[in-house]
């Protein structure tokens, strides 16, 4: 029988997904529906004087306006609105809790109608009064008021020396704006009131259960009382690690009704939940003639709210990458009148890597060197920081097929050199980095006699492919075909999972899979040798597989027996196991999956237009399960680094505290015409020491290097280095009057 | 969103009746821009009266060698139609360079002249904004200013028109066909769209009880020598950092008739008559190319983020003569720039 890991396989939940047929969180009918709609602060920080809502509950079909002065009761410690993701220490947002104003856009009412368009008309007429106080959002104004956080990679050697006495220093600072998830599916919640106070809630989430135990704790109920599903995720890139306030609004107005509501947001709501916080990153790189760093400062000044400290590691990712023998990282926050920020694909790498990576490439610009010849030179067997080797890491291979595929050999270095036609050519690369991880999670078999498997865990499907990989590996592991198996999930009454981020539910889901068909197998082979004459007597569970739905001894098919036969032998009906993912601590290795992008742009010479004609993503990541969902994470992550270097950017205006662009027209990101040829090598990568079916996940890892690929390969279009995200036209073209576009100033200093 | 009441027009005549009726009211044929506005809460008609079934869908040759177009032709009918292709193709370029495919088979032709400004101030009801509300300030003059208009603003607005197609129909000197309660008039393209001043609340010159009826193109259409470029921060679906629409009739290596209208740039489409005069009678060549970019854009005025236009218009000036001129327009599915 074939193995159907490391194929393409097509979604399993494709045809639901085309034809309709998956519900996701704001599609649930029930009879008694109710429907809310959000009243906004206008303001980004004060007091709510008062809230008048007596027009808007004349409209008919108004039931009930929730504020903080009427809604059901909530808890009071910070730890209740607490979650797996949040911050440590923090005091998380109680949306409806108060009457302070702590960020603008924020939820302070919620209009109860029978119908949407009732709600949201009268959501309309509210009349909110507030005390408003002076406020600061503006990163750049409060850069001197920020304050490093506590636990930064230790540094190594004195850097500071070391690049003062280094032959060739450059240091440079690279700014990333603010950039919204933008999932397409809105964030809903559906929320029934079952009438003995127990709750089914449908929510847009990427952990059913981590939303089970924030409601359980805002509200004060007992786990077996709320249900939280979320089969289908319309897009979350990470927006939906924590809960987020639709759940809470749609929960209350469920309490204070005794009846079903939904709350769906609006695209400009959803401009009031998280973002990949405006992060400044100051890099300094000091390196001998030859090519060799000998140290790396990278300092990160990021945004965070008042009320929590977000951070992620932007400083560290060359430790990694490239050997230095003094290195020093800093992650500093400033704390802004703002909601807090959050995990957005590869949070901390897809910033921090772009700044390393175009410090890089000014590097080699500055030593004469290839950056491609640059990256090698420097290349790190070993995670400095902790000094271990890694479990595996084929980017030397990364690179040489990237390079090959690109046909990079063909570059000429000099900045403007290449051309075509009325367009300047460039050619240029970039490394990504991200995490293996794994995490306990648990999944349920059920095998039923008439050889239908079902396969069942609380993790979500956030568009990923998980439903797919998860039944292939089934396949696999139950010796049966995919279209076999059913796989169930986003349910908070499933086996335990994590939350769906940091690239490791494949990894996780697929060794609890392996382990409960193990027990599966187990139980099998004992039912076998009980019965007479069995041609397993003797054989091991080692000794025996599940092949072709029958379970035989290896490598002798002919000593098999049809399992719907050994069960019925056996008078059993179902056979259920469930079993964790029981990873083993490797503490020994460093974990991490790699990336080698080569990017080519076309820059029209007289106007400043960018086309990013081809990227080659060659991506070392352990075991691909399944090539075709894998190749289109891939793919989404180049289109968003693409977006990334060229598009996306909040724009706030601070005399409001505001985003002015909070919706998709004006918020870019990528169009079909932005996206040329894209194409997606995985490069193989055995790795028997990560887990023992060498799996590292792809979820993250597609979008690191991307932006910075692309700002490479505009500065060698155009000479011009733009190092503030994103690189619009504007920023190429230094006005001359006529003629060509001005070659910008590198800061690389010689020493 | 407010509620609002429906209405069907029987006929024109009827139109003009229901809005004379009802000065809260709103035509609705598209609704491309109009739905957006009033889920942002910035229009808030109390009435909505549907046009979409009156006969107003002919595209038909008129006597003096024109063409007339019905007020509710769908954008992407208008820009397919063998007429506009054949004779207009840059008001077929020009209309293809604006918003999506689904978008063109919404929007009406009379529709488009009516799109408001993407302003991210008018949009927004928390912030002020003088078009929105008379008298409340521009909050764009000091605020994010990067899209916003350099030639023809006001100390109280500084906002565009966002239409690609109007910028077309202003180059080939268009006329507006309205209706209204005194019976019908047209409008010369050039005096439909207004400059802000002090009454930025007021895009056009319809008056509010009048409707669009048709849209006329003069015999001449340019379509030997013409271009229409757009300059946006993406490749499509993206409203104009700077467009231009250049139609040039050149006869005997010299131009005789020059048409140069700007988007992107101002509160209506740009056209400046002594620009053009400079190229009348010369030799198509960059240098000319550029005095009549510089003439055009003499009086322009950067903001704080959007000085860039300037420089930008004029080498988009220059650049689309230059594509008119050699006869290589523009093609809008391409998006590398000829």
């Amino acid at each position: 029988m074939t193995s159907s890991i490391g194929t393409a396989t097509s979604r399993v939940d494709g045809r639901a997904k085309v034809t309709g047929r998956a519900k996701y969180a704001g599609e649930f009918n029930v009879p008694g529906l109710a429907y809310g709609a959000v009243v906004m602060s206008t303001i980004t920080k004060g007091r709510i004087a008062r809230i008048d809502t007596t027009q808007a509950l004349k409209v008919e079909g108004v039931i009930d306006i929730l504020t903080h002065d009427n809604r059901p009761p909530m808890a009071s410690d910070d730890k209740d609105y607490s979650d797996d993701v949040a911050p440590e220490g923090g005091s998380p947002f109680r949306p409806l809790y108060d009457d302070r104003i702590r960020f603008n856009r924020q939820p302070i009412a919620l209009v109860l109608a029978e119908d949407w368009e009732t709600a949201r008309f009268a959501a309309t007429l509210v009349q909110v009064h507030y005390e408003v106080e002076g406020f600061a959002t503006d990163l750049h104004a409060e850069l001197e008021r920020a304050r490093a956080v506590d636990k930064p990679v230790k540094p190594r050697g004195d850097a500071s020396k070391a690049l003062a006495r280094a032959a060739l220093r450059l240091s440079a600072d690279y700014l990333i704006p603010a950039e919204y998830h933008n999932p397409m599916e809105p964030f809903a919640a559906t929320v029934i009131w079952d009438g003995d106070g127990k709750l089914t809630i449908h929510d847009k989430t990427q952990g059913v259960q981590n939303v089970q135990r924030y409601v359980c704790g805002i509200f004060h109920l007992k786990p077996d009382d709320v249900r939280v599903t979320s089969p289908f995720v319309g897009g979350a890139f990470g927006s939906g690690l924590r809960p987020q306030y639709e759940v809470v609004l749609a929960t209350l107005g469920a309490l204070k009704l005794k009846r079903p509501v939904r709350v769906v947001l609006t695209r400009e709501e959803m401009y009031g939940l998280s973002y990949r916080p405006m992060t400044l990153e100051r890099l300094a790189l000091g390196a001998s003639a030859e090519g060799a760093l000998d140290a790396v400062m990278h300092e990160a000044i990021a945004m965070t709210s008042r009320n929590e400290d977000f951070s992620r590691n932007d400083t560290a990712w060359a430790e990694l990458l490239y050997k230095s023998s003094n290195a020093r990282y800093v992650h500093k926050l400033a704390a802004l009148d703002v909601v807090t920020p959050a995990d957005m694909r590869a949070p901390g790498a897809a910033t921090g890597v772009y700044a390393l990576e175009c410090a890089m490439d000014e590097l080699a610009v500055a030593l004469k060197l290839d950056p491609l010849e640059l990256r090698l030179r420097c290349y790190s067997e070993r995670d400095q920081g902790s000094g271990q080797p890694y479990s595996s890491k084929q980017l030397r291979e990364c690179y040489r097929q990237g390079a090959e595929a690109f046909g990079w050999a063909k570059r000429n270095a000099a900045p403007r050199s290449m051309r075509d036609g009325s367009e300047l050519v460039g050619w240029g690369m970039a490394t990504g980095v991200w995490e293996a991880l794994q995490m306990p999670f648990a999944t349920r078999i059920l095998l039923t006699a008439n050889g239908h498997v079902e396969v069942s865990c609380a993790a979500t499907d956030i568009g990923t492919g998980t439903y797919t990989v998860m039944a292939q590996v089934a396949a696999d592991m139950l010796g049966a075909p995919v279209d076999s198996i059913t796989v169930k999930l986003g349910d908070s009454s499933l086996p335990q999972a994590q939350v769906e981020g940091g690239s490791w539910t494949a990894a996780s889901v697929a060794h609890a899979i392996a382990n409960a068909a193990d027990d599966l197998r187990k139980e099998l082979l004992a039912l076998a040798q009980t019965m007479p004459n069995s041609p397993l007597q003797g054989l091991k569970l080692d000794d025996v597989v599940l092949a072709d739905g029958a379970i035989a001894a290896k490598g002798d098919t002919r000593r098999s027996i049809g399992l719907a036969d050994v069960m019925r032998q056996a008078g059993v009906e179902r056979i259920e196991k469930e079993r964790g993912s029981d990873f083993k601590e490797d503490d020994k290795h460093a974990h991490n999956t790699h990336s080698a992008v080569l990017a080519e742009v076309k820059v029209d010479e007289e106007l400043g237009v960018i086309r990013v004609t081809r990227v080659v993503n060659a991506v070392a990541a352990g075991r691909i399960i399944n090539t075709k969902t894998a190749t289109s994470q891939i793919m989404g992550g180049v289109v968003w680094g693409i977006g990334m270097a060229l598009h996306e950017e909040a724009l706030v205006d601070h005399a409001f505290g505001r985003v002015m662009n909070a919706n998709i027209a004006e918020y870019h990101v990528p169009v079909n015409a932005d996206i040329h040829e894209v194409k997606v090598i995985f490069v193989e990568e055995p790795d028997s020491v990560i887990n023992p079916l060498g799996i590292k996940g792809v979820g993250e890892i597609g979008i690191v290097g991307v932006a910075a690929a692309v700002a490479n390969a505009v500065y060698h279009a155009t000479g011009t280095r733009v190092r503030d995200l994103p690189i619009t036209l504007d920023k190429l073209a230094r006005p001359t009057g006529s003629g060509d576009l001005e070659l910008g100033q590198s800061r690389a200093a010689k020493q | 969103m407010n509620n609002f009441a429906y209405s069907r027009a029987a006929d024109v005549a009827d139109a003009v009746r229901q809005i004379a009726a009802d000065r809260n009211a709103k035509f609705i044929a598209g609704g491309t821009n109009l739905i957006d506005l009033m889920k942002y809460d910035v229009e808030r008609p109390v009435r909505l009266i549907d046009i979409t079934r009156l006969p107003l869908r002919a595209v038909e040759e008129t006597r003096d060698g024109g063409v007339r177009v019905g007020a509710l032709v769908p954008n992407s009918d208008l820009a397919y139609h063998p007429l506009i292709e054949a004779r207009y193709p840059l008001l077929a370029s020009a209309i293809l360079a604006g918003a999506s495919a689904q978008l063109r088979n919404m929007a009406s032709t009379g529709g488009n002249l009516l799109q408001r400004t993407r302003c991210l101030y008018f949009y927004d009801t928390a912030t002020p904004c003088n078009k929105r509300e008379p008298g409340s300030g521009c909050s764009a003059i000091n605020g994010i200013n990067r899209t916003n208009a350099i030639l023809g603003t006001s100390e109280a607005c500084i906002a565009t028109h966002p239409s690609d197609m109007c910028v077309a129909l202003a180059a080939l000197e268009a006329t507006v066909h309205v209706a209204g309660p005194s019976g019908e008039r047209c409008i010369d393209f050039a005096d439909f769209h207004r400059l802000p001043g002090d009454t930025p609340d007021r895009d056009t010159n319809l008056e509010s009880q009048e409707i669009i009826t048709a849209i006329e193109l003069p015999a001449k259409g340019f379509a030997e020598n013409h271009s229409y470029l757009k300059i946006r921060d993406r490749l499509s679906y993206a409203f104009a950092l700077v467009s231009v629409a250049a139609a040039l009739e050149i006869n005997g290596g010299r131009i005789r008739d020059a048409r140069l209208a700007l988007g992107g740039v101002a509160h209506k489409p740009w056209r400046d008559r002594e620009a053009e005069a400079l190229l009348q009678g010369a030799v198509p060549e960059r240098t000319v190319f550029a005095k009549a970019a510089d003439r055009l854009l003499r009086d322009a005025k950067g903001y704080a983020h959007n000085a860039f236009k300037i420089d930008l218009a004029r080498r988009a000036i220059i650049r689309t003569l230059a594509q008119a001129a050699n006869a290589t327009p523009q093609i809008q599915s391409v998006k590398k720039i000829r």
